[in-house]
């Protein structure tokens, strides 16, 4: 019977029409040219197939058994408060203090405070909506225009076409912000959730940013098509953490990409959590000469999860650097895939790419495919990867119980310890903090 | 009384190979004894069967520690009840600091006292800790590092000297098999024990070097062969192996034995 089901399922395409991207659009009175711009990139998605298993890209993700009748239909605003999101996710990064915070109950706007002091430095930090209206110059100058552009594969023209809900975070030119800003998407019921960032830093300009998604496990699937874009103008500086701690019966494919300008540093962190399958693509273009990009990742399937991160880093430019780090570990019978490219363009001499991705298996059922790759078309580089998988050792935890530790806390212990370097790089302190709570409980097998 | 660990008639195999053969002996809390012996005898065989590491198949006999038989036990029970175990070769824990370890393993030993323990209190871990490095003339620097993580040969003994301050065992087994090839690991080694010996501390010396008596004083030696303790006595007899080496021994063991 499973045989036959297999191979009748096909890879299909959420029951969306060109009518959602109209009645959508209607309903938030969009200006014309947002609505054209949603519309054009509807004639995209409708022109692009969706991904199947044999698409490289997509080789290993098979989400051939989502329920898009409960995922892929939208669903008109209930009533959503900020109290519905766990307070742990709301409380402030720095001791007391942020800059602002924005959150949303699914494509409802429940919460936006913004600090005066942010507001004197010109910073704007809103939802995407209202800012489409209010700063429609900004907007429409980089929304989907040269980060993530709808070309881009099915999910981001069907973010570009559908977006429901999204922030938009502005850095005037030499702006430096000392308070974080942090947004949260919480998703409450099955529904396609369609959410985007967009980070605007011009030249010079410096702030640190959290962004959280986040929903309950719900009775039927659900589905996030995300994009993110940020845009990190000559000589400025962003630090995006994006952590991610969806219930089991997500789907999320989401379409993030970053470009940097000369100079410029992108210092990005994310932790991969929760869902039932995650697709994630990361890319960044370091577009200026003597740019910085650095991706990080912790993820952490179990049970049966499934995470597929795939990143590519761009030099674009000569001079310039980046770093990947991934780190994961995997338990039960998780699987997660990590796809990494290295590119350097014709004329990107003395640029410097690394990538590695590490892992850590805790069972023997889960498994772990790392895939690296470089692309170099310049001569005068230095881009390498290394991956490595492995255990956690009998004799490590020999050592750690014989100080009266018990396995599961000498377990902990070493897995603390190897996500270690990357969880250093988060700026927020509770945040690191929530994220050891969460991986002992995941440990425990709690959540 | 003090604590003690009894080791009656212990006979392990490792990979179904007959390693120890009916090892007997005694440490009491307050006396210091060196296991000596040639390669191969046995002697990390027994520490490691101590201590409970999972590759090492007790097939007869048994360890009784403060009257009980800890055979079934779990290393970490073993370690909370106060055994300790200084290892050869320790082994690196990135991401984790030798503080951040040791509170964790404190408060392991608390909650087994009291299931509800919230933890040692950051600053009087703090105090502890400092105490301890001061007592044993350590740099306080040590606690931040990551466990083992870098460590020089020395270092790492010095880590283990420590863990074993914090941990105040009642009998510590000092596991320098190989040490001889390292006289400035096993002078740390000796000083930590000389430093901590005291009438609640017992101490299993276990080395294959033979002036270990220009390091410590032990008040009980043995020798290990085969699998067996041959011959025990004072501290002359450590100096008779200086003399004489193995070999009149093992001549002794053929003449009497076969």
């Amino acid at each position: 019977m499973a045989t036959r089901r297999r191979v009748a399922r096909e890879f299909q395409a959420p029951p969306l029409t060109r009518a959602d991207v109209e009645a959508l659009s209607a309903r938030y009175s969009e200006p014309a040219w947002l609505r054209e711009a949603r519309l054009t990139a509807w004639d995209i998605y409708e022109a692009l197939p969706m991904p199947t298993t044999n698409d490289e890209a997509w080789r290993r993700t098979d989400y051939r058994h989502i329920n898009w009748d409960s995922a892929g239909v939208l669903r008109a605003p209930n009533g959503g408060r900020v109290e519905d999101i766990p307070a742990d996710n709301r409380r402030p990064l720095l001791g007391g203090e942020q800059g602002g915070m924005i959150a949303f109950v699914d494509d409802k706007l429940v919460h936006h405070e913004a600090s005066a002091a942010l507001a004197r430095q010109g910073v704007i930090f809103t939802d995407l909506r209202s800012a489409a209206r209010e700063h429609a110059d900004l907007v429409r100058q980089h929304l989907m225009t040269h980060a993530v552009t709808p070309q881009l594969g099915k999910f981001a023209a069907l973010n570009a076409a559908l977006w429901t809900h999204g922030v938009f975070l502005y850095v005037p030119r030499g702006q430096a912000v000392t308070l974080p800003a942090h947004s949260i998407f919480y998703a409450s019921r099955p529904a396609a959730m369609l959410g985007h960032l967009l980070v605007v830093l011009e030249e010079g300009a410096s702030i640190d940013y959290l962004h959280e998604n986040l929903s309950p496990t719900m009775p039927s699937d659900a589905s996030f098509i995300g994009a993110t874009e940020l845009i990190v103008g000559d000589k400025a500086t962003l630090r995006f953490v994006n952590l991610q701690d969806w219930g089991r019966s997500m789907f999320e494919f989401s379409t993030q990409r970053a470009r940097v300008g000369h100079d410029g540093q992108l210092d990005w962190i994310t932790g991969q959590m929760g869902g039932k399958l995650v697709k994630a693509f990361m890319e960044i273009d370091l577009d200026g000469r003597g740019s910085w990009g650095r991706m990080s990742a912790l993820y952490f399937p179990d049970g049966q999860q499934f995470m597929d991160l795939d990143t590519q880093q761009n030099h674009n430019a000569p001079h310039t650097t980046s770093d990947l780090l991934f780190k994961g570990v995997l338990k039960d019978h998780s699987r997660a895939v990590w796809q990494g490219m290295i590119k350097a363009l014709p004329g990107a001499q003395k640029t410097d790419g690394f990538q590695a991705n590490r892992t850590m298996i805790m069972s023997d059922h889960a498994r772990v495919d790392s895939i690296p790759g470089l692309e170099i078309q310049a001569d005068d580089v230095r881009c390498t990867h290394a991956s490595a998988t492995g255990q956690v050792e009998e004799e490590v935890l020999f050592y750690l119980m014989s100080r009266g530790l018990p396995r599961l806390e000498a377990e902990k212990l070493v897995v603390d310890g190897f996500f270690v370097p990357v969880l250093d790089r988060i700026p927020f302190e509770n945040v690191r903090e929530r994220m050891m709570a969460y991986v002992e409980r995941k440990l425990l097998g709690e959540v | 009384m003090g604590a003690a660990l009894e080791i009656r008639n212990l006979h392990v195999t490792v990979e179904d190979q007959p390693i120890l053969k009916g090892v007997n002996l005694i440490v009491r809390q307050g006396e210091i004894h060196a296991l000596m012996g040639p390669n191969g005898s046995g002697k990390s065989t027994l520490s490691n069967t101590i201590m409970g590491h999972p590759a090492y198949e007790v097939t007869a006999g048994q360890i009784i520690f403060d009257g009980v038989d800890i055979l079934e036990m779990e290393p970490d029970e073993r370690s909370r009840r106060g055994l300790f175990m200084a290892f050869q070769y320790p082994v690196a824990i990135p991401g984790v600091t030798v503080a951040n370890f040791l509170r964790n393993a404190l408060n392991a030993r608390r909650r087994m006292t009291n299931p509800e323990d919230k933890g040692i209190p950051i600053p009087a871990f703090r105090k502890l800790m400092i105490e301890k490095m001061d007592m044993l003339r350590m740099d306080h620097e040590f606690a931040g590092r990551y466990l083992n993580d870098g460590f020089s040969g020395g270092e790492k003994k010095r880590a283990e000297i420590l863990q074993m301050a914090v941990l105040e065992p009642q009998i510590a087994i000092m596991d320098e098999t190989d040490s001889g090839l390292d006289i400035d690991a096993l002078r740390v080694v000796s000083e930590g024990v000389t430093t901590l010996y005291g009438p609640n501390l017992g101490v299993l010396v276990i080395t294959h070097y033979q002036r270990i008596l220009n390091y410590i004083k032990p008040q009980f030696v043995h020798i290990m062969m085969d699998g067996q303790i041959v011959e025990s006595g004072g501290p002359e007899l450590a100096l008779h192996l200086e003399e004489q080496g193995y070999d009149w021994l093992r001549e002794k063991q053929n003449g009497s034995g076969k």
